[in-house]
């Protein structure tokens, strides 16, 4: 569902990453073209627009403008924003050591809280809870019917009574559960508006009656820009644990639940994708946020290329390069830092554009191996001084390696353009924390 | 270096055109008389469509005319911006041309086909829509086509009773075609004046539930030629930009002749049915403003816009 964000995403900072130079201007143009497709994916505005004032802040730095990559560091920055805005953690379902845990669920009308009920009741019965289900939404034409009739196809107790009496129905539903040995109450309540004062109190009531284990806010996946007013207000009345997304399965962008985290700072614990009993996700903001971002996870490609150049290296590497002595160790030594971030058709498809350019090319992760076996077969002499590679020299290179003398000539020659490219850099680069892995040539 | 340079260079220059444009303001208030809307002014006015899920280009074109229209008038005034704009709003929705009531005594029993994605209010706006037909004197038949949904035959039955009409049904995970057929049939052997078919909610993305609806369609229209005489799409009125994905996946299995915008008691806006109602050409019929069975109003869109500049 998130497809279609990560995609509009992805286009626009191609735009910007493909741009030598940064300036005010292009800057601006990104933001605003990054403001309409949060908006599209109805994030709300007044996250948005602290969102772009974040970013706007962070990519006017001094960093951006002395970034040898500055269209890399700003994606980054934008990267980085909206994985802060989803959280970093995953939280799990608290649950109660002494007595029975007992979970709320509240949320607007027709969110899901019902269907959830049930389908979390499965989720904690087959991890050995044992769950009773209480029927507390006395309004809703046929509610208790369709509690009593998902309970009936999972197999758990539904605890009614036949009193107008929701927080009645809720208290009793606690005792029930200790009298019949069940150690997990899921409580559901009717659907109600946060601008509905009488009905907040009753939830407010419950609350304070039965003092949850947890509460979850349940909420459609598809909510607009109303999703933070009415998300604000259950939180002040109830101040719940947790966040319920569904109807995943759905195309809607979910720009609404950045825009409830952002403004309610509350975990999203669960995703809901389906009518079905089992279609429920435990939550994951990692999964969520390179969703979000698409496959191209940017993000994780920079880290992973700061974490593997580890700094002495690169400053041996960078003497070497000013001494213009970068040979062919140096070469199967970054080879093998390449390697050590994953393979090669993985590191690719985590660059951003990538992926829908290459969706039906092949890479070759066989390319590397062949490098690396070809200057395995070198002598170490060779491999210092590359010059000495002579014919008969080469040609026994290529059968040590398996590999065939064109083979052997082409990565001798692109080592060659390699080293003049490197002689005209200043060091500078390597020394660049903002590495950019675009920059590194496969072929 | 060169980089830095430059920076500073745009900033001087946006600097200079901010205080040009200051001048040139200045200027033309001082030789018209008149204040110039100032982009404050219609920052503002943007919050209020972009937080009603009006959509980025609606709003931006919206803001266009009016900013076009402005240049030509002659009152400048905040006041009159909001005029102009309210205008432009009710001038994008598609006016109901066609009269229920007449259009009922020429084609009977008439049917209507209710669809929507899960939980927007079908169920519910169906017992509001049968109590409204009763009480205005027509005999109404209710369809429980929705075979899926835990209970969804025990509510509605709930709704039929009180609205005090019949209604057909079959047992759960029975063909809902069959069900509307049914119903359908029954209505011509007893003469029935409106029939009412609920439908189990679908996401407009799932095809096999999408066919299953043309089926339905197909099925009642066999029965009946000029059935269904509507198909109103229900939308659930917090929904935001996928409203409209909705609004166009259900519009090609089923001739959507209007929409219902149901919740709109709680804060939401509905904007999004600006750009549904003038890219498709479809009315807003009758919005939802509550659980009772009496919450369902026509739509008017001038109170509907009015709606959306209130705090
Ligand atoms: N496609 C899809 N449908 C869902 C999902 N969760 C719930 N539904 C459907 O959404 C509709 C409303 O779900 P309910 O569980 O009745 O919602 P509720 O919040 O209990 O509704 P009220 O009690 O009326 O406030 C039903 O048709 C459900 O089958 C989901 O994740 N995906
Ligand atoms: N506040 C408010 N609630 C509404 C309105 N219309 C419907 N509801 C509520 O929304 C929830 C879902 O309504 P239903 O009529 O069951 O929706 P549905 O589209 O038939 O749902 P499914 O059949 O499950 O897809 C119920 O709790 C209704 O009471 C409305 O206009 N205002
Ligand atoms: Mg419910
Ligand atoms: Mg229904």
């Amino acid at each position: 569902m998130f497809d279609d964000l990560s995609n509009k995403l992805e286009s626009t900072l191609k735009k910007i990453r493909g741009q030598g130079k940064l300036t005010e201007k292009n800057i601006s143009d990104t933001l605003r073209e990054i403001r309409r497709v949060l908006l599209d994916a109805d994030v709300n505005y007044k996250v948005t627009k602290d969102f772009i004032e974040e970013v706007t802040k962070k990519a006017l730095g001094a960093e951006v403008i002395n970034s040898i990559t500055p269209g890399q560091l700003i994606t980054k920055i934008i990267y980085d924003e909206l994985t802060v805005l989803l959280g970093s953690n995953n939280s799990e379902l608290k649950i109660n050591g002494s007595g029975p845990t007992i979970i709320l669920m509240v949320g607007l009308q027709g969110s899901g809280k019902t269907t959830f009920s049930a389908k979390l009741a499965k989720h904690l019965n087959s991890r050995g809870r044992k769950v009773l289900l209480a029927a507390a939404d006395i309004y809703r034409p046929a509610a208790i019917d369709q509690l009593k009739t998902l309970g009936e196809q999972i197999k758990t107790p539904v605890f009614s009574l036949d009193v107008k009496d929701a927080r009645k129905i809720s208290v009793d539903s606690i005792a029930y559960a200790k009298e019949n040995g069940l150690d997990t109450v899921i409580i559901d309540t009717a659907g109600r508006l946060h601008v509905d004062q009488e009905l907040m109190d009753e939830v407010g009531d419950i609350k304070k009656l039965v003092n949850p284990t947890e509460i979850l806010f349940v909420v459609d996946s598809m909510t607009g820009q109303d999703a933070v007013n009415s998300a604000k207000a259950f939180n002040e009345k109830v101040d719940y644990d947790g966040i319920v997304l569904t109807k995943m399965d759905g195309d809607s962008r979910g720009g609404c639940a950045l825009s409830i985290r952002s403004v309610v700072g509350k975990p999203i614990k669960f995703l809901s994708a389906g009518e079905k009993l089992d279609s429920i996700d435990v939550f994951y903001p990692d999964r969520l946020a390179s969703r979000i971002l698409g496959k191209g996870d940017i993000i994780s490609l920079v880290e992973k290329a700061q974490e593997q150049f580890d700094e002495s290296e690169t400053e041996d590497l960078e003497e070497k390069i000013r001494k213009n002595k970068f040979d062919f160790d140096d070469f199967l030594k970054q080879i093998k830092m390449i390697k050590k971030m994953g393979s090669l058709s993985s590191l690719l498809s985590m660059i951003p554009g990538v992926n829908s350019a290459m969706k039906n090319a092949k890479v070759d992760d066989n390319a590397l191996v062949k490098v690396e076996a070809i200057i395995n077969s070198m002598t170490k002499q060779e491999r210092t001084t590359p010059k000495i590679l002579n014919g008969g020299r080469r040609k026994r290179i290529a059968r040590g390696s398996g590999t065939s003398i064109q083979d052997v000539n082409r990565l001798i020659k692109q080592f060659g353009d390699m080293q003049k490219m490197m002689g005209q850099l200043s060091g500078k680069m390597l020394k660049n924390p903002n590495f950019n892995p675009n920059t590194i040539k496969f072929n | 270096m060169n980089l830095f340079k430059n920076l500073n260079f745009d900033k001087l220059k946006e600097g200079l055109n901010k205080t040009r444009d200051k001048i040139v303001n200045k200027i033309t208030e001082v030789v018209t008389g008149k204040a110039v809307i100032d982009e404050a002014t219609l920052d503002e006015i943007e919050e209020i469509l972009l937080s009603s899920d009006i959509g980025y280009d609606t709003t931006e074109k919206i803001l266009e005319e009016a900013r076009k229209r402005l240049k030509s008038e002659k009152d400048r005034s905040d006041v009159n911006l909001i005029e102009i704009i309210k205008s432009e709003l009710s001038s994008t929705l598609t006016a109901s041309t066609k009269d229920i009531n007449s259009e009922i005594e020429k084609n009977k029993p008439y049917v209507i086909l209710v669809v929507g994605i899960n939980g927007a209010g079908k169920t519910t706006t169906i017992g509001k829509l049968a109590n409204n037909f009763k009480q205005a004197g027509y005999k109404v038949i209710v369809g429980a086509a929705d075979t899926f949904r835990a209970a969804a035959n025990e509510q509605l039955e709930v709704w039929a009773k009180r609205a005090d009409v019949q209604i057909v049904e079959k047992g759960t995970n029975t063909d809902p075609s069959s069900v509307a057929f049914e119903t359908v049939n029954q209505a011509i052997k007893d003469n029935a004046d409106v029939v009412l078919i609920d439908t189990a909610g679908r996401l407009h993305n799932k095809t096999n539930l999408m066919d299953e609806l043309n089926k339905i369609k197909r099925v009642i229209n066999k029965l009946l030629p000029h059935a269904p005489n509507d198909t109103f799409l229900v939308l659930d009125g917090n929904n935001g930009q996928n409203a409209i994905i909705q609004a166009e996946e259900f519009a090609k299995v089923t001739d959507i002749s209007g929409l219902i915008i149901t919740k709109l008691d709680g804060t939401a806006k509905g904007g999004v049915i600006f750009q549904i109602s003038s890219k498709m050409q479809i009315p807003v019929k009758y919005i939802g403003v509550g659980e009772g069975i009496t919450d369902l109003q026509d739509f008017d869109p001038s109170m509907f816009v009015s709606a959306l500049f209130e705090k």
